[in-house]
């Protein structure tokens, strides 16, 4: 099972930078185990933006805005993820759209859903955005 | 072949929208140092959305077409992602053209989805952009935290603390998960637990999302902005911890 990571915009290119990219992937890592990471390219600092940032979400242009994702859409499927994880609510609600309008065979995950999953500690109304094979672990 | 001119351009220096911009910005946002390169064009998703991209919207910008530029939905399809910004060579900020591109058009020209949200956060002192009031917003934290201190074993001390006074955290969230899915809030209080934070939820101001930036209303947005920041100041909290 692979699991692929999106930089938010917000947090990376526009805030912190690359250094919590790499926090980022630290943690990703601790929680999924680094064979079962893999990096979209291009990715950190020079990501592109899934299409929810800037209001896009919101803006009655939903054709548009499939077009725009249309580029992360692709991204992730090369990366050949089961879950794509977004640290960004906008990232979650666009990626998760995207996967749908385009009929992808990723999940869009939260992060906090996968550390307390790692934890054990993630409870049974808190598995909405899982998938079949996740769904029941750890229950 | 015809002689007609594809673009034609006035012989009197005019006043031009891009100018107005640079002298919002410091060093003018560079948005005379456009090299042509490309490089933003060809690394942004929006490109060849509504037939425009970054450079094209810069160099007509710059020919002072404000008109077509004003005029164009593309300002709208843009994210204001700074890509273009981190990968050009002279560090032209085109998305704060856009920004002011959307600034200064008339209120019922800007997206409804998005000027409704803007109305939305202003009703309450939440600045929720979905309209969610303080009594809201506490009711279901509330709810959803006796829920799983009654039905998950080792969480009956779970915490999700409301308008604790000189905490570390100040905790935003955005409106959509009290809203629409609640149960999604819990593994975030679960992983501040375990790791013992301080932290605290505010009854206002703790409505991650500012669709008045977006919209591009700099009244409005300061306006959802000194409303978060003073909700944070009242408690004494060190840390402003956004989600989004």
């Amino acid at each position: 099972m692979k699991f692929t990571v999106q930089d938010p915009c917000q947090l990376v290119r526009k805030s912190l930078g690359d250094p919590i990219a790499e926090d980022l992937r630290f943690v990703v890592k601790a929680v999924v185990g680094e064979e079962n990471f893999i990096d979209m390219t291009p990715n950190r600092s020079n990501n592109f933006c899934c299409g929810g940032g800037g209001g896009f979400l919101q803006a009655g242009l939903p054709e548009e805005r499939h077009a725009y994702g249309s580029q992360k859409f692709n991204q992730i499927i090369k990366t050949g993820a089961d879950y794509c994880i977004t640290p960004c609510h906008n990232c979650h609600s666009q990626i998760h759209d995207l996967s749908e309008h385009f009929e992808g065979t990723f999940h869009t995950v939260h992060l906090w859903t996968l550390i307390c999953l790692a934890m054990g500690t993630l409870g049974e109304n808190e598995r909405t955005y899982l998938g079949p094979d996740l769904a029941e672990v750890g229950l | 072949m015809s002689t007609e001119p594809v673009i034609k351009l006035g012989q009197k220096k005019k006043s031009l929208f891009k100018d107005s911009v640079m002298a919002l910005l410091p060093d003018g946002g560079n948005l005379n140092m456009c090299l042509t390169c490309g490089v933003c064009s060809s690394g942004c998703p929006a490109t060849g959305l509504a037939d425009m991209d970054p450079r094209k919207f810069l160099r007509m910008a710059s020919m002072g077409m404000d008109e077509e530029i004003l005029s164009s939905p593309w300002a709208w399809m843009c994210t204001m992602c700074q890509r273009c910004i981190y990968v050009c060579p002279m560090q032209i900020d085109i998305p704060q053209l856009i920004y002011n591109v959307r600034s200064v058009k008339p209120r019922d020209e800007k997206p409804k989805g998005i000027v409704s949200s803007c109305d939305l956060a202003l009703k309450h002192d939440t600045c929720s952009a979905m309209g969610a009031s303080e009594e809201d917003w506490v009711f279901v934290v509330e709810d959803v935290l006796e829920e799983v201190r009654d039905s998950q074993s080792g969480f009956e001390s779970l915490e999700a603390p409301m308008d604790k006074s000189g905490a570390t955290f100040f905790l935003n969230q955005n409106s959509r998960e009290p809203v629409t899915e609640p149960d999604e809030m819990v593994p975030l209080w679960k992983i501040l637990h375990s790791v013992g934070a301080d932290w605290t939820y505010g009854s206002k101001g703790w409505a991650a999302e500012n669709y008045c930036m977006f919209m591009g209303d700099n009244k409005d947005w300061e306006s959802i902005v000194r409303t978060k920041a003073k909700a944070v100041d009242d408690l004494g909290a060190k840390v402003w911890l956004n989600t989004e």
